[in-house]
């Protein structure tokens, strides 16, 4: 039990310091500063997916659109409001939130497909919206003229514009924040109410617990961080479009959780890093690389029954 | 005014017809299965090249009877090598499979057949519109709904008249109690795919008649076939017939008042749907 | 058994050597990445795979054809030239960003190359131009790469839309008729293609009975054909591109809504045409370059060459594209003689392109103040067959580039460069 734990805390330092020290070795390796960056942005996105995927036993397969709420968010801000990056990722955050709050209602009721079908119809919704309003989005050519601005601490000011590395340090403290919140959520009673509602729902119930006002929050929580990462990622790029917003980038997150291991809380990460490392250094290397990365796809169903961390953890168990 | 309502309304039928096609063979293997085909646009697009390989030697009716057969083949291999692996573990390892498999499937085509857009003939005399005012209608359209009708009622008199279809109906129930009675559910299960996936070249060899044949033909087909199936009912086929064809109806009228909500609308029904009626217009109750 | 041992040894030992040898093939190239760093880099990330593909392999044929050129003739100021290509996918900005900053950051590219898809074109201009890299847009349509959203370092081959409605204008109402029904895909390039259309034939005398908006991607026309036809116009006008016009063009046809209305557009390509079946190869479109034109040096040199890199086919306008893309990168270092992005840039404006690249009458030049090629347009019909499989456009017409170009006040274009 207790060299469990200590195993838990040493791979959990070995993340942290893996991040930390992603600008210094990656270039080493024939990376590059902003490919770390996209994986801690799409990273937060899985694992707040995960949140209410692996933690709660609900599959939302609409995540983009509290994504691309978060960019469009952040990006209209910096383009019509104020030039402020940290009002921007407030702005972008709260956005994608209270989107979620306001439909969360209406489709807690419904589980598993049918979950994840409305989840689909409203994503899809705002996706039309955003690509068809072509005077305020920008439509299908997406919203530019605006670039992230240097952050103001007030007694310093910080370049996240120019230099990426200190934008990489940016996004990794919000992406600390966040990681942190949903640690200690899920380490709360909340969290471990969550944990039996995936468990067996109807014993939940019986119990007493507000099964519905519990997934409600957990909904509401795993949008708002994922909310963020999008707004994240609108500043990453300087540029939102609506594809950000489309069904296929929810499943996207939903592939990079299930490839890591949704039952372990760092997997959804390592599928983020595994999609967009396997994908960029591949496509580099062939046109084909689309075939190389199904094929990967395929084998982890195949030899790694759940999830690549899934069986590392397995290993070290044994 | 009227007529352009009452036109797009019976456009609107053919091209639900379109989407149903689709739907049912994805339903088919989702009620039997529990797996989540994303490689189905995959295995239309396939269904639509071999029909053109076919062509020049066995002409176009030749290649609307062999090129679906081919490729229903082709599925029952896939099940058997891949998609069985996951039967029984969580449905989302079969969506990240058949995602995989989607992007090899893109890929390949695009490996064999290039990516520039193919030219595909259908018969000179199918391809008239019936009628001047009628223009819509034309030979191949009607011929496609025919093609649709044909292949629904083969599929619900080979579900209701022989025993594999009563195998697979009774499989959708419970697969369990099935397989305690001896059936062998490991073949039931590969043919009921094979099934599913000759629909899906079968919709292909249609789609090639009047869409581009290229690499990516089946993905922005494969999002309102899932509607079609939510909207009538997850584990009713007769369903998800009625849900394709609402959906094409829907898209058709809302481009006469409302064009630019014209993709929107299908969604929005999904959701109405969903939080009216979370088993869909013919879903039975307590599935799923 | 002894001999067992040994064969289960040495199986092992070959698998294991094997699996390394494999180990060693994945990983090297990942960390050996330092390419040489005495060569010139240009950096091409446009689409291989997706809705685009079919155009953005044309491109990377014509790019690869410039740079055996370039290299054959000893290379940039002396240097050999490497092209880095990387795929952008077809519509995801976010992937084109990441790509451009590889190229840039890890890579240190001298020139940045790309993209067919507008959005992701203007996307990646936001890149270079914070990098403050020469940017060579090859295909992306849209009017404000070069218009409001233009800057010093992005310049742009392929026409805008203005450019491409001015010229086919007068065709059309000379041809076709002056009552207009338009398709318009949704976005930008829609959107400013038909504004532009709109305008020159107002000029004209022209009249719009109606349009709608088709999104991109639609597969279904015919809600939209059936609005079109009850207009009864003299014209319907497709601006769709790529697939869309495929599906587009093959359904109004099959409809025989060729037979009783003209069915025409503005730009066209050659790849379209070759995925249309012979009947609906028709209407008067214009063309940004085809590959046949009988009294224009170095052309029938550069179609046999590029037959022999693509199995034969002739090449299209995005081969050209792609071919003009790389050799203007080239001939900036030389004007400039530097690698530095302002000199170059600066060294390009006004710039003509010498025969052998423009491939076309009339020099096309780079605009001062603006960084768009004003090239000439052919305007023409198409044809369901020709002298070759692929002749499948009539050019009645060559348009000169300036005449269609408007003023550079009309492009909305205020250059600002670094101090």
């Amino acid at each position: 039990m207790r060299g469990d734990d200590l195993q838990k805390r040493a791979a959990t330092a070995i993340v942290w310091l893996l991040l930390i020290g992603a600008p210094y070795w990656l270039p080493a390796i024939g990376g590059y500063t902003e490919l770390g960056t996209r994986v801690v942005v799409l990273g937060l996105a899985a694992m707040s997916l995960n949140f209410l995927l692996g933690y709660t036993g609900v599959l939302s397969f609409g995540h983009a659109a509290y994504f691309g709420l978060g960019a469009y968010g952040a990006g209209m801000t910096l383009r019509y409001l104020v030039p402020s990056t940290g009002l921007s990722v407030i702005i972008g955050t709260l956005v994608g939130t209270i989107a979620a709050a306001i439909i969360g209602p209406m489709i807690i009721r419904l589980r598993g497909v049918y979950f994840a079908m409305v989840t689909i119809a409203f994503g899809q919704t705002f996706y039309f919206i955003a690509f068809r309003w072509n005077t305020v989005t920008g439509g299908d050519d997406g919203l530019i003229g605006w670039t992230r601005q240097p952050l103001n601490l007030g007694f310093a000011t910080i370049d996240i514009l120019k230099s990426s590395v200190a934008f990489y340090y940016f996004v990794l403290v919000l992406f600390a924040v966040a990681v942190g919140i949903m640690a200690w959520l899920l380490r709360s009673p909340f969290g471990r109410t969550l944990l039996a509602i995936r468990e067996n729902e109807r014993r939940a119930r019986f119990l007493g617990i507000p099964v519905d006002q519990h997934i409600w929050i957990s909904w509401v929580i795993s949008c708002c961080f994922v909310s963020l990462a999008g707004a994240l990622y609108a500043l990453l790029n300087n540029f939102v479009d609506p594809r950000t917003l489309y069904w296929s980038q929810s499943g996207d997150f939903v592939i990079m959780a299930v490839l890591g291991g949704m039952r372990s809380f760092w997997g959804p990460l390592l599928g983020a890093a595994i999609f967009v490392v396997l994908q960029d250094y591949l496509s580099s290397q062939t046109q084909n690389w689309m075939s190389f990365v199904g094929l990967f796809f395929v084998l982890v169903v195949l030899f790694f029954p759940r999830g690549v961390l899934g069986i590392i953890r397995r290993r070290a168990t044994a | 005014m009227t007529q352009l309502v009452l036109f797009n309304v019976f456009n609107g039928l053919i091209v639900g017809a379109f989407y149903a096609l689709m739907a049912l063979g994805l339903s088919l293997i989702l009620n039997l299965s529990g797996v989540i085909n994303f490689a189905h646009g995959g295995f239309l697009a396939l269904g639509g090249y071999l029909a053109y390989m076919m062509i020049p030697y066995v002409g176009f009716w030749g290649a609307l009877v062999f090129a679906p057969f081919v490729t229903a083949i082709l599925g029952l291999i896939v099940e058997r090598v891949l998609i069985r692996r996951v039967y029984g573990r969580d449905p989302l390892y079969s969506l990240l499979l058949t995602f995989g498999l989607a992007f090899m499937f893109e890929d390949g085509t695009r490996y064999i057949w290039g990516a520039q857009s193919l030219p595909f003939q259908v018969p000179g005399w199918l391809m008239a519109p019936l009628s001047v005012d009628y223009f819509f209608l034309t030979g191949y359209r009607l011929f496609m709904v025919l093609m649709v009708a044909i292949a629904v009622a083969g599929l619900f008199a080979i579900l209701t008249y022989t025993r594999l279809g009563m195998r697979i109906r009774a499989g959708t129930l419970d697969l369990e109690t099935v397989s305690v009675l001896g059936v062998n559910v490991r073949i039931l299960r590969n043919l009921n795919f094979g099934l599913g996936i000759y629909l899906a070249g079968l919709a292909g060899v249609l789609a090639v008649g009047q869409l581009g044949l290229q690499p990516t033909i089946g993905t922005s087909l494969i999002m309102p076939s899932f509607v079609a199936i939510i909207v009538g009912g997850l584990g009713s086929l007769p369903g998800t017939l009625l849900g394709g064809l609402l959906i094409g109806v829907a898209s058709g009228v809302t481009t006469v008042f409302f064009p630019s909500a014209t993709e929107a609308v299908m969604y929005i029904m999904m959701a109405a749907v969903l939080l009216v009626r979370p088993r869909g217009l013919l879903g039975e109750e307590g599935r799923f | 058994m002894t001999s067992d041992i040994r064969s289960a040894l040495n199986r092992r030992s070959i698998l294991k050597t094997a699996a390394l040898a494999g180990v060693a093939q994945i990983t090297s190239p990942f960390v050996i990445t330092a390419r040489a760093a005495d060569e010139v880099k240009i950096g091409f990330d446009n689409p291989i795979t997706g809705v685009y593909a079919a155009l953005g392999k044309n491109e990377l044929i014509g790019a690869q054809l410039a740079l055996e050129q370039i290299n054959g003739k000893g290379g940039i100021l002396g240097r050999k030239a490497e092209l880095l290509v990387e795929d952008s996918t077809s519509g995801d900005a976010g992937t084109a960003v990441q790509k451009a900053r590889k190229l840039i950051d890890r890579d240190q590219v001298n020139f940045l190359v790309g993209n067919i898809n507008s959005a992701l074109a203007a996307a990646m201009a936001g890149v270079s131009y914070e990098k403050g890299v020469f940017h060579m847009v090859p295909g992306g349509h849209t009017d404000p790469v070069t218009g409001t959203n233009c800057h010093w370092n992005v310049f742009r081959i392929c026409n805008t839309t203005q450019m491409e409605a001015n010229a086919v204008a007068g065709s059309l109402i000379k041809n076709a008729g002056k009552k207009w029904y338009y398709l318009t895909p949704d976005y930008a390039f829609g959107h400013t293609l038909q504004a532009g259309l709109e305008k020159a034939a107002a000029k004209l005398g022209g009249t719009k009975l109606g349009g709608d908006l088709t999104p991109l991607g639609t597969t279904d026309f015919s809600s939209y054909l059936i609005k079109a036809q009850s207009a009864n116009p003299d014209v319907i006008i497709f601006l769709q591109a790529g697939d869309d016009a495929v599906n587009a063009l093959k359904q109004a046809v099959q409809f025989g809504l060729d037979k009783r209305f003209h069915l025409a557009g503005a730009q066209q390509e050659l790849e379209v045409l070759i995925g249309l079946p012979p009947e609906a190869r028709t209407g008067t479109w214009v063309f940004e370059w085809y590959w046949k034109q009988p009294n224009v040096p170095h052309v029938e040199q550069f179609v046999a060459d590029v037959r022999k890199r693509s199995g034969g086919h002739v090449p299209t306008a995005r081969t050209w594209f792609g071919f003009a893309a790389i050799h203007a990168c080239a001939l900036a270092a030389e004007q400039a003689k530097s690698l530095e992005a302002v000199k170059m840039a600066k060294a390009m404006q006004g710039f003509k392109l010498p025969p052998e690249v423009a491939l076309m009458p009339d020099s096309p030049f780079f605009r001062e103040s603006q960084n768009q090629l004003i090239p000439n347009l052919f305007v023409g019909n198409a044809q369901a067959k020709g002298s070759d499989p692929e002749d499948l456009f009539n050019v009645t017409e060559v348009a000169k580039g300036i005449d269609a170009a408007g003023t550079l006040e009309d492009t909305g274009c205020k250059m600002t460069w670094p101090a």
